[in-house]
Formats: C-alpha cells, structure tokens, sequence
C-alpha cells in the first residue's frame, strides 16, 4: 500500500494529533518508510500457515467472578484536571 | 405480517436488523474484579485497569464467558471454539482507554435463531448472525453544568453481550415482538436482567426500506437511543416515513447514525459520528485468543433450563393449554412456576383461567408482581380444588377469591369460616326448594300452564334463599322434578 499525505493527516485526525502541512511533508517520507519495511514479510510464503496468536505457548488466563477491586474513588480521580462531586468534569461534549 | 408503508408512487418495505447491547450478569466487569452494581455512588466502582491507568492489565472473567456461551446455546447459534478480542478504536470521555475491547473478526457466538410470536397468532423465526462479548462505556451527564460534562466511570469496563440479528424484521411489531423474545430468553437463562430503563438492555435499529418486491436491500440507516420498547416502535414508524419520503423525491439514503429524540418524536443525524466511524481493529496485544473446551460447552449446555419456547409447547401439550394461554403464562419465569404449582394435581385448565382472568388481573390493578400475591400457587391450587370437588360453585368462589385476596387466608378456611360450603345433600336443597314453591304458589301455577320462562325465577329463589349454597345442578334437577310433578 502506498502512503500519500492525505492518509497521514487521516491518520493523524483519527489520533487526535493536529499536523501542519509542514509535519505532512516530513512525516508522509517516514510513515510510507516503516510501512514499506512491514510491508517485506508480505515475501514470506504463509499459505497454510496459521495466524500466530503469541509467541510463548500459554493459554489465556481467566479470573473468578469475584469482586476483588474498585472502592477508591479519591484515588481513581487524583490526576484529575478537575472533578466535583466523585464525577470528571470535562469541557461539554454533548451535540 | 410484514409492514407496509404507503407512499405517493407506491407500496414500501420496512426492512430491519437489530443490534441488542444486554450487560451480563455478573459480581464484577469483564476484565478487572470491580463491581457491576447499578446505581453506586460515582467512581466508587473503579480499578484501575477500568480507568485505563498506564501499565494495567486486562484478566477475562470466567463467569461472563459461560454466560456469553449460555446465551449462544438459548439463541440456538453455534459456538465458536476460539473467539478473538480486538482493539476498536475511538475517543470520547467516558472511554478512558481511547478504545473498546470487543470481538469483531472472530465472535464467541455465530449463526443462531429465534421465533417470535406474532398478534396474528403466527411464528416467525428470526436469524441470529453472531454475539459478541465486548466491554461497555462510562457515563456521560450533560445536564448539570452549562460549559462542562461529568463523567462517571462506574459501568466503564462492564460485560456486554451484541446480539446482532439479520434483517429479517419487517416492522414495528416484528420488532418489538423480537426484543421482547430476545429479553425472556435472557431473562430465563439469568444472563442479563433486561431492565431496559437502567441501561441493561439497549438496542440499536438498522433500518432501510424497499419496494414491494424488490430483492435489493436499500441503504440503511443505524438509530440510537432507543431505549424502549414503545420508543422502538415509534422509532421505527418515524423513521420509515422519513425514508420514504427522501426516496420518493427523487433523494438518496446516506448511510448514517442517527439518534432517536424522544422528546421530539424524531430521529435526527450525529454528524459528529460520521468521521469517527473508522475503528482501526487489530487484536489486542493485552489478550490471547479465548479457546474453549468442548466439556466446558457441554456442561453449560446440560445446565440450561427450559427455555420460553419449549415450555410454552410443554404447557399446550401437557395442560390442554391453547397456544394464547401458553404465551402469556411463559410470559415470565416466575409466572410460569407459579402455574406449575397451582396446577400440581388439579384440574390445569381451570387453573390457568383463575390465573389469567382473576388473579392476574388484580395483580396488574394494583401494580404488584406475580411474587407479591397475596394468593400464593397452593392457595389457588386448593380454590381450583374446592370448585372441582363440588364443596363450592363457581360463584361462591369468586367471593373467596376476593376475600383470599384480601386477607391471605386460605380458601377451604375462608368457606369453613363463613359456612360457604355448597350443600349437595338432596333432603336440605329438597326443604329450600318445597319452602319457595309453597310462597309462590300462584308463579307455580303459571308455569305448569305453560309459562316455562319461569323456571329461571324459581332457580333464582332457591339460590337467595340458601345464600347461593346450593349446588347449582342439583337444584336444577329437583326443582324440575318437582314442578313437572
């Protein structure tokens, strides 16, 4: 796939990271660089190969339905900008 | 029965599919061990792995997997062995992580179906595409400050089941009969509790519309907010109006979100959502692939109860029941038992009308649940009893009805109290009988000369002066006798 300038500033617009035209031309080099040197495993033949999931041969572990967490609501908004009474206040996000 | 909507050039199709978010039941959210419980105080319901705190990692919960299972198997859909979680990615403030953990490519549950029952007293099966396990949203409050939104990350992190059906719903009432299904089959399982007003059960409605006839599906539309099941139907009946409309003059159908205004009775278009609609799946590096073991299924499959459908066939099979009754005693689980109990040994069709036409009826007057009768299932029971045996008739036990209701006693000592017991000795209601005829010598007299319409009065008598004890047929056969004589 080749990588222009308007997929980077899509990209970039889907994260929330504001680029000027300048950024554009600096980055939309480097962006289609990375992909293109991904893009070299595509030489590797993996008909039949299935997917690899992880390298270390273990099972996903699961929990028992157990609350054993949460209580701490002081702590869950400390690194809050701002709050008031336990909830996050943030800047009206409402149509 | 599908829906048609008249337009100026022609007969339309509503064409729907619906995608149902149920929050299972669990203690604690899907991939950290806070609680789930509904209503807490904000952010008291909060780890950090639900904040999305840097370095937090995601454990599944083992019980919300063999609820998702659980359901696959009542939706009878196929489960998928190994299921995938995958990252999908969007920003918005009661979505810490900056995305949603979800399944997309590879669901726990594939192709299932259901049948939902229609007005008309027909079935329809519904296809089930897939469900999957994802997890949900905190919550927004946009009402409480002029320039600011508070967020509350309490439900951030809880276990949702999607239930996305084909499109093979053709109308409000189709709709609406498929949530309601949808709802008892969950409710019966014990997977989600289906309230819908506390956000446990939501649904979204794609809907597009076709000419009659036409094979093509149109372009849809995705409405949200639809938080009930009358907000569905009205949903549904604006929206394919408006549909119609657009098409008609000549416009096109832009693929879009649009949000239900229940206030406004409208749907209207989330431009906001538009350009957000790009998700960037991938798996998520946090959680291997969730392989299942066939003992697993098998064990939840042995364990499952009976569910709506197959009770409602066991009732009209087993009870004589029609396929009416049988719905509406299915209806709900608890109503259902509450049958079975009364009915244990007693004559189930009678049983099944006093329940219907008595005993819900009066719950439903005074907005109780089927748990809160003052009546219970072996109380009934014995009233249905005391009518099948002959100790009262069928008039008397509606007054007993009434009083059981009223003040919990049971029936046999509501008719011992008050002496109600219908008296089928032949000596007594032959005495009750001789007493009337001699005090209405003369009526006695028009009826043997031919005024047969009298009998009735002399019935009515003989049922006042006993206090409506007498046993109804009995006294009808004597007293005939005795004027024919």
């Amino acid at each position: 796939m080749s990588i222009d300038k308007e997929i980077v500033r899509k990209v970039a617009g889907l994260a929330r990271l504001s680029l000027s035209e300048s950024d554009l031309e600096r980055f939309t080099p480097q962006v289609a660089g990375i992909v293109k040197w991904v893009e070299m495993l595509g030489e590797v033949n993996t008909e039949n190969v299935a997917p690899l999931a992880n390298v270390v041969n273990v099972d996903l572990k699961l929990r028992p339905d157990i609350i054993s967490d949460g209580g701490y609501q002081d702590k869950i908004l400390a690194n809050a900008p701002e709050s008031m009474e336990g909830f996050f206040v943030v800047p009206k996000v409402v149509e | 029965m599908a829906e048609i909507v008249k337009g100026e050039t022609g007969d339309w199709e509503i064409v729907i599919g619906m995608e149902v978010h149920a929050q299972i039941t669990s203690q604690s959210k899907l991939f950290s061990g806070a609680a789930t419980a509904f209503g807490a105080e904000p952010n008291s319901q909060v780890s950090f792995v639900d904040a999305a705190m840097p370095g937090m990692l995601p454990v599944l919960n083992q019980y919300c997997v063999e609820q998702a299972i659980r359901t696959g198997l009542g939706l009878n859909a196929q489960i998928n062995m190994t299921s995938v979680f995958e990252r999908k990615n969007y920003f918005y403030p009661d979505l810490p992580q900056g995305y949603q953990i979800s399944q997309f490519q590879h669901p726990i549950v594939g192709e299932g179906e259901i049948e939902i029952d229609l007005s008309d007293g027909t079935v329809k099966p519904i296809r089930i595409e897939r469900l999957h396990m994802e997890q949900d949203a905190g919550k927004s409050l946009h009402d409480q400050h002029p320039t600011k939104s508070f967020v509350d990350l309490n439900r951030s992190g809880t276990a949702l089941m999607e239930i996305v059906s084909r499109p093979d719903i053709r109308g409000a009432e189709e709709a609406a009969a498929y949530l309601s299904k949808l709802r008892m089959i969950l409710r019966y399982l014990g997977t989600c509790d289906g309230n819908m007003d506390e956000g446990s059960m939501r649904a979204d409605v794609n809907l597009s519309m076709r000419r009659v006839g036409e094979e093509k599906l149109g372009t849809r539309c995705e409405i949200k907010n639809v938080n009930s099941i009358k907000a569905v139907q009205m949903a549904i009946a604006y929206e394919s109006r408006r549909q119609v409309e657009v098409l008609e003059n000549g416009g096109t159908i832009k693929q879009e979100t649009r949000l239900w205004d229940p206030a406004k009775g409208e749907t209207r278009s989330m431009r906001s959502k538009e350009e957000a609609h790009d998700y960037r799946y991938f798996p998520d590096p946090d959680l291997l692939p969730l392989v299942l073991q066939p003992q697993l299924v098998e064990k939840i499959e042995a364990s499952l109860p009976e569910l709506p459908d197959q009770k409602k066939h066991r009732f009209m099979s087993e009870f004589g029941l029609g396929a009416y009754d049988a719905s509406v005693l299915i209806a709900e689980r608890s109503r259902a038992d509450f049958f079975e109990q009364a009915a244990k040994g007693r004559n189930a069709k009678l049983v099944a009308n006093w329940l219907l036409n008595e005993l819900l009826a009066l719950l439903n007057k005074e907005g109780k649940s089927i748990a809160e009768s003052p009546i219970s299932a072996a109380h009934l029971g014995q009233l249905v009893g005391l009518i099948s045996d002959n100790t009262i008739s069928g008039k008397i036990a509606k007054d007993v009805f009434a009083d059981m209701f009223a003040s919990g006693k049971d029936a046999s000592q509501i008719v011992e109290e008050k002496g109600l017991k219908q008296v089928t000795d032949t000596g007594a209601i032959e005495k009750t009988i001789d007493e009337v005829l001699a005090e209405n010598a003369d009526k006695v007299g028009e009826f043997r000369s031919g005024k047969d319409k009298l009998f009735g009065f002399f019935v009515g008598q003989v049922m006042k002066k006993s206090g409506g004890k007498l046993n109804p047929s009995a006294v009808n056969d004597i007293l005939m006798a005795k004027l024919k004589s």
